[in-house]
């Protein structure tokens, strides 16, 4: 059994390094498309504000967005402000539904219930957008809206605000569910056994136990309502100049990117170029919430694993 | 020139340890050990949780190498060879000095793949069918499974999964065999199987056993070494060996006052 | 004092608030199910005629076409009778293979490295952050992107390749958490085990450990498909809004796609067009069902009970 002892080293195959070489490309993929997305927005955003068509007053502070009249406005305070309206009218419908249905799920549903009621968040989660901006437009508008709010259009806020808020339930619910599950049992055990209710054991002890994650949840859902596109391009209409009435249409900063694009605009115009101001200030606008959202998570995630 | 062949001074010994410790990052786990153990026996490592040996035994196959911050001072020799010198290759290291695992853990493939994968990465391809049923006759499993070379490794009884692991072990022709604890997850009836194979596979194999279970070192072991912990000054425990003899000295005369009370159950 | 109806009124009390919560719960959970319901009811009742039978126009005329099933089939028609969605559905699939064909190894790939091979330092925490922050990103600046990286700096122009590959980095974040979770799920005995037998790094992750995390790996990919196939907003800078009404032949041929073509018979206001997006939807819909269906049969079938 003891043969002669030959430590030296095995020889790395050929084959080997090729595979390895490719996975790590791969891994440095995620860089190199973070880059692209910044270096393009930055360039031809960068084109957009040298254009003498353009200024940078005028962009932050004209109530107008009009890129294809004869004298073109590039005000882009009308899209911000549609959009925060439409996202804030979103989030006050998927906030309280959202999470209720955590916390139903987390803490009251039966074992059975759960299989039922997740995979269906899930289905719900993977509907396209264009379907919600179908249903915005085609069903909730005219049997929702325009019966019970008088004076609403055929384009109107409110409608695409309620199917954005539908579509993001899903993303606050699982995302909070997650955190009330996160968690200990040993604390909810620990309420109920001194006589507690199961809803105070919920809303008092669950919920400020799960807070930053449901929170986290919170700014992610209204980073994901302002990033929204088809449903407010199909039922938010387009309507340039600053609005707050939300029974009419609202312009939100996606709605004009994708307006813009469907004109056919040659590249290298000050139209084309606007696309991409427009895609950085929603980039800038997502990305801070994002990392919000994630610094929220982290910060004040309680320790509960030693 | 080769100079890592083995002299003929060092055969007797399989492993000639001198001093080692080892550390994760600045805690060390186990010091100061030497010891010297020898061919065709089965030596075991006895004593309380904690005291490191189990790290021990996982540095002489250098799988302490796959812990980022794992570090290995002193000197192990194998058959004269230093294990942890820079031109020697762990995974050449690992062939030779095989480990079987607490929980048995067989790949979730066939009985035959998990005998060939070793034999395939260590370029042993010939005869197949033959080394197959050659490892597994010698873990005593043969008989049992040679029906059903295609069943799935993971529908074997947990006794079965561990023989499995040894024949996967023994098929890639080590000299040495280490075995952390390897009855622990296993019932009463299954852990005599394999303390009886041990007996059998004595004769070809060195073997290194960790255990937990005094009983089982004296039924098996033919040399003991008892390890204990002793506080050091930052509060954390360090672990060291007591005593090293022949099994029957160590349980019927140990020299140490520690072991006797270890023996004697009075700590544990 | 008596004891008894002190308790009583209680618990009375404490039982009616206790309802009360509870009925809030249920109503938050219903609302998201209806939704859902109802948009499948809708979709459904107004479509399936289109799809599946002999299609009657109104009180006024009736109109019937000879073999409704070449809805599938059909091109596109300024007349809503007779409009198909045969080139969507042949974009959508082209899109689906350059999908796959580039994903799954890019995505593997990097999951691959990222759980198995990257050191743990700061620039493997740099590529775990950009693709979080990635995952976050409203897919319409992936479709900017596109348009600058794809159509324009590659050359690809407007064309199904470009379509693929910008919804590619769409779902690629999505692709390699999904892929990374397969891989840990893999018990790490299974690795210790491997190389105790003499085997090195590359063949222990390669012929014990990926083979068992494919199944995971897979689902992942059908997940993501999914969610590609149903994107309308990065598609719509490759010149898919426009009226294409022929098969795409090459990679390099323009396309549309089903989302995007459902979107454009949206925009139509003659109401007869609502039914023909309904059946556009259906089919959608329908393509989405069966892929997660596939993706947990696959889950069902081989994932590994360690």
């Amino acid at each position: 059994m003891y043969k002669d002892f030959n430590l030296t080293k095995t020889k790395t195959k050929p084959l080997e390094s090729v595979v390895k070489f490719f996975i790590t490309l791969s891994a440095f993929a995620a860089i190199l498309i973070s880059i692209a997305i910044v270096f393009t927005l930055l360039t031809e955003a960068i084109n957009f504000f040298q254009d003498p068509k353009v200024t940078i007053r005028e962009y932050f502070t004209a109530t107008r967005w009009t890129p294809t009249f004869k004298n073109p406005v590039y005000g882009v305070l009308p899209l911000i402000s549609s959009t925060l309206y439409i996202a804030l009218i979103a989030c006050l419908i998927s906030f309280p539904l959202g999470l209720f249905s955590a916390i139903y799920l987390s803490e009251f549903a039966s074992r059975r219930t759960r299989k039922v009621i997740k995979p269906i968040m899930e289905i719900l989660a993977g509907v396209p957008t264009v379907v919600f901006g179908y249903f915005a437009l085609n069903w909730i508008t005219p049997n929702v809206v325009q019966r019970f709010i008088p004076g609403s259009g055929v384009f109107n806020a409110i409608s695409a605000g309620i199917a954005v808020g539908i579509m993001i339930i899903p993303t606050i619910s699982s995302i909070s569910d997650d955190a009330l599950n996160a968690v200990p049992k040993s604390l909810r055990m620990g309420s109920l056994a001194l006589g507690s209710t199961r809803r105070i054991t919920a809303l008092k002890i669950m919920l400020p136990a799960a807070l930053s994650g449901i929170i986290a949840s919170f700014i992610l859902g209204f980073s994901r309502a302002i990033g929204e596109t088809m449903i407010v391009t199909i039922a938010g209409g387009q309507y340039p100049e600053l609005n707050l009435d939300p029974r009419k249409a609202m312009y939100t900063i996606t709605s004009s990117i994708v307006n813009v694009s469907l004109g056919d605009t040659p590249h290298g115009t000050t139209a084309y170029n606007a696309l991409f101001a427009l895609g950085i200030t929603l980039f800038i606008m997502t990305f801070v919430l994002n990392i919000f959202s994630d610094y929220i998570a982290r910060k004040y995630r309680k320790e509960y694993e030693q | 020139m080769d100079t890592k062949t083995k002299t003929q001074k060092e055969l007797e010994h399989v492993f000639t340890v001198r001093d080692v410790s080892v550390s994760y990052g600045d805690f060390t786990a186990v010091k100061n050990v030497s010891m010297d153990m020898f061919k065709n026996n089965i030596t075991a490592f006895i004593g309380p949780s904690g005291c490191g040996k189990s790290t021990l035994i996982r540095s002489f196959n250098r799988m302490n190498d796959l812990i980022p911050n794992a570090s290995v001072k002193g000197e192990i020799n194998y058959q004269g060879i230093n294990l942890y010198d820079e031109e020697v290759d762990p995974v050449q290291v690992r062939r030779r000095i095989g480990m079987v695992f607490q929980k048995p853990n067989p790949f979730p493939k066939s009985i035959r793949e998990n005998i060939t994968f070793g034999l395939k990465v260590n370029n042993m391809t010939d005869n197949l069918d033959d080394r197959v049923e050659k490892a597994l006759t010698q873990a005593a499993l043969w008989d049992e499974v040679k029906n059903d070379l295609d069943k799935n490794a993971l529908d074997l009884s947990g006794g079965q999964q561990q023989r499995l692991c040894i024949a996967r072990t023994i098929a890639v022709e080590p000299d040495t065999i280490l075995m952390d604890e390897p009855c622990s997850a296993l019932d009463p009836v299954a852990t005599k199987k394999i303390e009886d194979l041990m007996q059998i596979l004595v004769k070809d194999f060195s073997i290194l056993i960790v255990t937990h279970n005094m009983q089982q070192a004296s039924r098996v072991s033919d040399y003991c070494a008892f390890f204990t912990t002793k506080a050091t000054d930052d509060g954390r425990r360090t672990g060291e060996l007591v005593e090293y003899s022949d099994t029957k000295t160590m349980f019927t005369n140990p020299s140490e006052s520690l072991t006797e009370e270890y023996i004697s159950g009075r700590f544990g | 004092m008596n004891s008894n109806s002190v308790f009583s009124k209680t618990k009375k009390e404490k039982q009616l608030k206790e309802l009360a919560f509870l009925s809030i719960l249920y109503i938050c959970v219903t609302v998201a199910i209806v939704t859902l319901m109802t948009l499948i009811y809708d979709v459904i009742s107004t479509g399936y005629s289109r799809l599946f039978n002999d299609y009657e126009l109104g009180l006024i005329n009736k109109v019937t076409i000879d073999n409704p099933r070449d809805f599938l089939t059909s091109l596109d028609s300024r007349d809503p009778l007779k409009a198909g969605i045969g080139p969507a559905f042949a974009g959508t699939v082209w899109l689906m293979i350059i999908v796959i064909f580039v994903t799954f190894p890019l995505g593997a790939g990097a999951a691959i490295y990222l759980q198995e091979f990257a050191p743990k330092n700061k620039l493997t925490r740099f590529i775990e952050l950009n693709l979080t922050n990635l995952a976050g990103v409203p897919s319409v600046i992936y479709g900017l992107m596109g348009l600058a990286v794809f159509v324009r700096l590659a050359g690809f122009g407007r064309s199904v390749l470009s379509g693929g590959l910008t919804l590619t980095l769409l779902i690629l974040p999505v692709v390699i958490v999904a892929s990374r979770e397969a891989l840990k799920a893999v018990p790490d005995t299974i690795r210790q085990g491997a190389l105790a037998l003499g085997s090195t790094k590359f063949q222990a992750i390669f012929r014990q450990v990926v083979p068992s995390a494919i199944p995971g790996m897979v689902t992942g990919m059908v997940l993501g498909l999914s969610r590609a196939i149903g994107e309308t907003a990065p598609l719509i800078f490759m010149g898919a809004l426009t009226y294409v009404n022929y098969y795409p032949d090459t990679p390099l041929s323009g396309f549309t796609a089903i989302p995007i073509q459902v979107y454009n018979w949206i925009g139509y206001p003659q109401a007869e067009w609502k039914d023909t997006s309904s059946a556009g939807i259906i089919l959608l819909l329908g393509l989405l069902l069966s892929m997660n269906a596939l993706a947990l049969i696959i889950r069902n079938k081989f994932e590994k009970d360690w």
